[in-house]
């Protein structure tokens, strides 16, 4: 089985965003595998080791995501891709145009991605792929159990959780929780150096949405620092009241 | 192509979403913006009598997908349900609520548009024909503005983000054939959680609780503080530190790897206030900490804060509340 997973490299979560026109200022920041695709990767590696075949990992990225790709070899991907492209990131359909054409010339039957990458929070791209595709699809799963030429998952929605069935060829959006991602041994690493890495110039079609700026988020208030302990609850009590109306 | 707009009206077992009534409300100031009128799509099965609810939103047409295949969702199967009314009525834009059913639904519907996407959108302003849309990215460090020219845009509201008010429309109900089944992917069961607790991204308020809580078994305090503001009111979130130490499920977490949430009113106790888990929650209305480190970056993002040790003020504050409530 030609199993895929999708990986972006975005800045690590603990970092400070400082907006720099329609970008950010890339000074000072960790740029690190999207959280969430590291649960795709993992559960990637799962299927295989249930199902034998082989894990492919692809992006779409500058030519720095190498070490992202690199990072998912050492964790046991087979293969790595990159749609390199260097220039401004074309919005979701346009990605997803790119994705699936690899997809589809790799012959891949299962697709695990983050549900969403960090950066954008966009939430898109393995949905877009699926329906491209013809392909089933489920998101944001909690849960994941592949079966033979099925699966079920279950995933969390408002109030409470839902279990959700389909047929292979399936595009899995990955959640936190889903699985422990394994980290990369040294032997993982030093492998990982040896395995097979593709770079493919890549030319994104248009955009269906232009970026115009970037802000920074509006200021929140003045703090007011009520006092200590218990003593101040009554003070806070007169706010949520007064100013918030909440009470 | 013309300059109306549709809202997908999202429902489960008959119940409209409260975000459907905002994603209504917005589509009904946008529609009179661009010059058109506001239409209203609704898919599953016996939804026939849910029309004149819309139309109180201002739905002037209300295009039901009913079949007996789509009483629960299916991911291709409402895709489908719902590019076929956008195909046939060629809207300029296309909105939804972006719940976990509309986040699903958005980007598979606005594929088979080949069209563009603005997710979990807090605004959208329309100037000279032209739309501008506002998300926020990296959860909350920044905000994006896009530009959403090509017709159909679709765009997924961010919950509480914006109004619902009620402004009624003609409600004619246009019935369309829908696809049946089999599908590709379908819901087979939805597990309620206990039947008190408020969904994180639907309270009003939340209380959050972190590593100053020193373990698990001292969430109790937690749960009465929320109790105190009365049922259906307050849900329970955590710091991921709490989540990654396995005190909480992921379900609660409050930040960038878990919910981003914007509450009227959010309690933060023994929460620090790592970067990550302010990005998830600064948009709330109201800020409280609560937090025995005075330098805690948490007091930063707060409206209100309270230095002490969680465990003699959050009983103080539950009594409070209780006694303000009742």
């Amino acid at each position: 089985m030609e199993i895929l997973a999708l990986v972006k490299r975005v800045p690590a979560t603990d970092c400070k965003i400082k907006v720099a026109g329609t970008g950010i200022d890339p000074a000072g920041l960790e740029w690190v595998m999207n959280p969430y695709d590291e649960y795709a990767v993992e559960e990637a590696l799962k299927t295989k080791e249930a199902k034998s075949g082989s894990v492919t990992a692809l992006s779409f990225g500058s030519s720095a995501t190498e070490k992202i790709l690199r990072t998912a070899l050492a964790m046991g991907a087979d293969k790595a891709v990159l749609l390199q492209h260097d220039g401004d990131e074309p919005d979701a359909l346009a990605v997803s145009r790119l994705l699936s054409d690899k997809i589809k010339e790799l012959g891949a039957e299962i697709v695990f991605c983050g549900k969403q990458a960090v950066d954008n929070d966009d939430m898109q791209v393995g949905q877009r792929i699926a329906t491209i595709l013809g392909w089933a699809c489920v998101t944001d799963v909690a849960t994941f159990e592949i079966g033979d030429g099925t699966w079920k998952a279950t995933r969390d929605i408002e109030g409470g959780r839902e279990s959700v069935e389909g047929s292979v060829p399936v595009v899995v959006t990955c959640n936190k929780g889903l699985n422990e991602p394994r980290y990369p041994n040294i032997k993982g690493i030093m492998m990982a150096k040896k395995k097979p890495l593709e770079t493919v110039p890549a030319s994104p079609g248009d955009s269906g949405t232009q970026v115009v700026e970037l802000l920074p988020p509006p200021a929140r208030p003045e703090p007011t620092i009520l006092g200590e302990g218990s003593d101040a609850v009554p003070a806070l009590i007169e706010k949520l009241k007064d100013e918030a109306k909440v009470l | 192509m013309s300059s109306d707009v549709l809202v997908f009206v999202e429902q489960r077992a008959g119940a409209i979403k409260k975000a459907s009534f905002e994603a209504l409300t917005l589509g009904r100031e946008l529609a009179s913006g661009l010059g058109g009128s506001v239409n209203a799509a609704v898919i599953g099965s016996g939804i026939a009598g849910l029309a004149s609810e819309i139309a109180a939103y201002g739905a002037e047409k209300v295009f039901t997908v009913d079949h007996a295949d789509l009483e629960l969702y299916t991911g291709d199967g409402y895709a489908t349900a719902l590019s076929t009314i956008v195909s046939d009525t060629g809207p300029r834009l296309v909105l939804m609520a972006h719940t976990a059913l509309g986040k699903d639904l958005g980007p598979r519907a606005a594929a088979l548009a080949e069209a563009g996407m603005v997710t979990d959108v807090t605004a959208v302003e329309v100037a000279d024909g032209s739309v501008l849309v506002t998300k926020p990215v990296y959860a909350g460090k920044a905000y994006k503005k896009v530009r959403a020219d090509a017709a159909p845009a679709f765009i997924s509201l961010r919950p509480n983000a914006t109004p619902a008010s009620e402004s009624a429309g003609a409600g004619e109900t246009v019935s369309v054939d829908g696809p049946s089944g089999p599908f590709l992917s379908v819901v087979k069961e939805i597990m309620a959680a206990s039947t008190d607790s408020v969904p994180l991204q639907e309270a009003s308020v939340i209380v959050a609780a972190g590593r100053g809580l020193k373990g698990p078994e001292n969430w109790k305090l937690i749960e009465d503080l929320a109790a105190a503001f009365g049922p259906g009111v307050a849900a329970i979130g955590a710091s991921r530190a709490v989540v990654d130490a396995g005190w909480r499920p992921h379900a609660e977490q409050v930040g960038q790897t878990g919910k981003v949430v914007a509450p009227t009113l959010y309690i933060a106790v023994g929460i620090s206030g790592a970067i990550q888990h302010l990005a998830g929650m600064s948009t709330s209305k109201y800020i409280v900490a609560i937090n025995k480190d005075a330098d805690a970056p948490i007091f930063k993002v707060a409206n209100y804060g309270i230095v002490g040790d969680a465990f003699e003020v959050v009983p103080a504050l539950t009594e409070a509340i209780k006694a303000a409530v009742h």
